[in-house]
């Protein structure tokens, strides 16, 4: 008879790695569709190229560092699903393909492998876009147009103004707010469609995936402060533009969540939800973009072990105060 | 019902695969018995091979923070030896080769019922009865009981059993609930608190309806069904439940106003006042998937592992892990021959179904093992500094104050080995801080 001797315990719960990334692509899948029936299979076809690129970097990663590591987790699918929906539908097709692969094996793996990246490998990845392909990454075009398979000549797209260039202005955007939360404007593949990115929220939540903290504290702090430095008379409707328009919802369920660049603390959670939210106004009201999400959460990321060190539970016992 | 102390973990209970009556197991030919079944000092053997022993008779005793040991058994000593024990490694054992005449020792007495105590006397006739703590941690009773005279307000009778499959104490409260109230009532005559209260999970409403009717005859108790919650019969964690206090970090439950006692260990504390029996026996589960009738069994201490596990059916086709104790704490056994022993609640039998392990777990950072923790510590961020042998970082994070509950690791979806990871950084720290 031979007996297994292993410390406890002895029992494990029955989440895995693996039914987690599920349930975050999952969760993801009501904002991929809802890209793609508002600026047509092409957004599938970007978002094929980016995760088979980060499924590739993850690969080579594994392969040239000899850590073991299996593609079976699926996040670099998630990965890659994350960076695709932060594009525009007209990119050429090299974006996805260099920020796909720069997502898992620089970000990811060079940056201290899964868990352990201090970015999130998505969003760092696309600050690099916007470095090498300036003009690419913000080529928007307007909704429920024709578009071509293959690669797109700059000039022949016809370029609408997002909602966020008319606030630049400012101004508020002649978009219905109904519009904006079913997806009917220009954008991002993934950041159009506000019902699709709270369906998927929600999800998240119920399977306890994400807290309520980090998205929370985000989305609050920027409707708190855009309602009081509004920059139209209009102060409710402002705020929901601001709320609704670009990429804060994607950047609030999706990206400020990631477990790897995100703290554990709860307290911490809530201030760094809030000081993505805080960043996100600033740059947005102040930055050169009309957009702000991804430079907030980033820099976020650099300070989230601070924020789970400053804001660490007492402990069972510790003297208190 | 939301659980009264911070944290937690909810695993499959699996109770219900052994809630029999407990049956006395007949001890076996040869009876190895550890000469330390307690934290603290070894006995010495106070017997020699080829001595002729009766049944209780004290074969082990030593200074310092030490409990005496009997024989269960009238018979002669074989040998004393290093032995396989079930808390891990090899601990000298006198081997007793019983002769079956169950010629009795008589050195303990049996006081009336009326008999007032000193505290002194309680705590030699508890010392002589070689009675430790029986919930698994096994310290020494007579200490615990030592260390908390006139700074107990709360006395608390502990009989949650939190850990999953392990009933023993559950039907101990069922059959003999009168005895633990006994040996409470012993206890608290010495400690004088304010308060006495018997602990009990709310998912064992059988035994609370014994203890409630037992408490009929016994002025001034009180039994407090507390919410099912792992690991709620954990010493700090019962406390917080019970009187919302916190034992300080490094201190003794009696700083905090407490003592914790295991409701097997009142019975135990009631046998030796009131019959003069030391402690030889004690109740086992055995249970567990791998085990074909798991049972409760009254086990002389000294019993090896396998004679329980055949008295309960042997093993099945798919037997993975054999386990002292349980599947939250339990320490794995590689063979079956170590003894019961005073700590032994449960013989758990696993099989291979159970087995969630990976291969190279890599940590997600979900932070599910921060919610969970009783003690609010950072268990991912320990895991971290134990593989990288951080000693300076290990002491920020507190390692020390891991109480080994198992429930990050339960919880944790990519099965990191973190229980383990810490068992090992508290070795080190400890080899650490010698160096």
């Amino acid at each position: 008879m031979n007996l297994r001797v292993t410390v406890s315990p002895h029992i494990r719960g029955k989440d895995t790695t693996g039914r987690i990334m599920t349930d975050v692509i999952i969760a993801l899948l009501p904002t991929l569709i809802a890209g793609t029936l508002i600026f047509t299979y092409r957004a599938l076809l970007v978002t094929a190229v980016s995760v088979l690129a980060a499924l590739a970097g993850e690969f080579v990663y594994h392969l040239v560092s000899r850590e073991p590591g299996n593609l079976k987790n699926m996040s670099a699918v998630v990965t890659g699903l994350l960076l695709a929906l932060t594009l525009p539908v007209t990119v050429p097709y090299h974006i996805p393909l260099v920020g796909g692969f720069f997502a898992t094996f620089v970000v990811k793996g060079i940056g201290g492998r899964l868990g352990h990246n201090c970015f999130n490998p998505a969003l760092a990845s696309r600050a690099l876009l916007m470095l090498l392909f300036p003009v690419g990454m913000v080529r928007f075009t307007a909704p429920f147009g024709i578009l071509p398979a293959g690669n797109i000549d700059p000039a022949d797209i016809i370029t609408s103004a997002t909602p966020l260039h008319t606030m630049q202005m400012p101004a508020l955007p002649r978009v219905e707010l109904t519009d904006l939360l079913l997806g009917k404007t220009g954008g991002c593949i993934g950041e159009v469609c506000t019902v699709a990115l709270l369906v998927g929220g929600a999800y998240l939540v119920f399977r306890k995936v994400i807290s309520l903290r980090i998205p929370g504290a985000y989305l609050l702090t920027v409707a708190l402060l855009t309602l009081i430095f509004a920059k139209d008379e209009n102060v409710v409707a402002w705020m929901a533009y601001s709320l609704l328009s670009g990429g804060v919802m994607l950047g609030a369920i999706f990206m400020a969540t990631d477990y790897a660049s995100s703290p554990v603390e709860q307290t911490a959670q809530i201030v760094y939800g809030a000081g993505c939210g805080v960043l996100t106004v600033v740059f947005r009201y102040f930055g050169l973009f009309p957009e702000g999400v991804t430079y907030a959460i980033l820099m976020m990321n650099g300070i989230a072990p601070l924020l789970d060190r400053l804001f660490a539970r007492r402990i069972y016992g510790a003297k208190k105060g | 019902m939301k659980s009264l102390f911070y944290g937690g973990t909810h695993p499959p209970q699996k109770k219900e695969l052994c809630l029999k009556t407990p049956e006395p197991l007949a001890a076996p030919a040869i009876l190895t018995i550890p000469l330390r079944q307690h934290i603290g000092a070894p006995c010495k053997p106070l017997v020699s091979v080829g001595d002729l022993v009766k049944a209780g008779q004290k074969i082990g005793d030593g200074e310092g923070l030490c409990v005496p040991v009997h024989t269960p058994v009238a018979g002669i000593v074989e040998d004393i030896k290093e032995m396989p024990y079930p808390g891990g490694g090899t601990v000298l054992s006198v081997i007793i080769r019983n002769n079956f005449t169950d010629v009795k020792d008589n050195t303990l007495t049996a006081h009336p019922e009326d008999t007032v105590f000193s505290a002194e006397e309680l705590i030699r006739i508890v010392r002589e009865a070689g009675i430790t703590g029986m919930g698994g941690a096994t310290f020494p009773t007579d200490v615990k009981i030592r260390s908390g005279i006139g700074k107990v307000d709360t006395l608390i009778a502990n009989g949650c059993e939190c850990e999953p499959y392990i009933t023993a104490d559950d039907l101990l409260l069922r059959e003999r609930a009168r005895d633990v109230l006994r040996g409470l009532r012993c206890i608290a005559s010495v400690l004088e608190p304010k308060r006495i209260v018997i602990a009990v999970e709310n998912n064992k409403k059988e035994a609370i309806a014994a203890v409630t009717e037992a408490l009929s005859s016994f002025a001034g108790m009180v039994c407090l069904p507390v919410p099912t919650c792992y690991p709620q019969g954990a010493e700090k964690q019962l406390i917080m439940a019970v009187t919302g206090r916190e034992v300080p970090s490094g201190g003794l439950p009696a700083d905090a106003g407490c003592a914790v006692f295991n409701v097997a260990t009142l019975a135990a504390v009631c046998r030796a006042v009131y019959e003069g029996k030391p402690l030889t026996e004690r109740i086992v589960t055995v249970t567990g998937e791998a085990v074909r009738e798991p049972k409760n069994v009254i086990a002389a201490i000294g019993t090896p592992f396998s004679a329980l596990i055949e008295a309960a059916g042997g093993l099945t086709e798919d037997a993975d892990k054999v386990i002292s104790g349980g599947p939250m704490m339990g320490i794995a056994q590689n063979a079956l021959d170590a003894p019961v022993t005073k700590g032994t609640n449960a013989v758990l039998c696993l099989s291979r179904k159970d087995n969630r392990e990976v291969e190279h777990p890599v940590c997600i950072r979900c932070g599910k093992c921060l919610t969970v923790c009783p003690i609010r510590l950072q268990p991912l961020n320990m895991y971290l500094y134990a593989e990288a042998k951080n000693a300076e970082e290990l002491q920020k994070l507190h390692l020390n104050d891991c109480i080994e509950c198992g429930c990050c690791a339960y919880v944790c979806p990519a099965k990191l080995p973190l229980t383990a990871r810490f068992k090992e950084g508290k070795r080190f720290l400890k080899e650490e801080t010698k160096a």
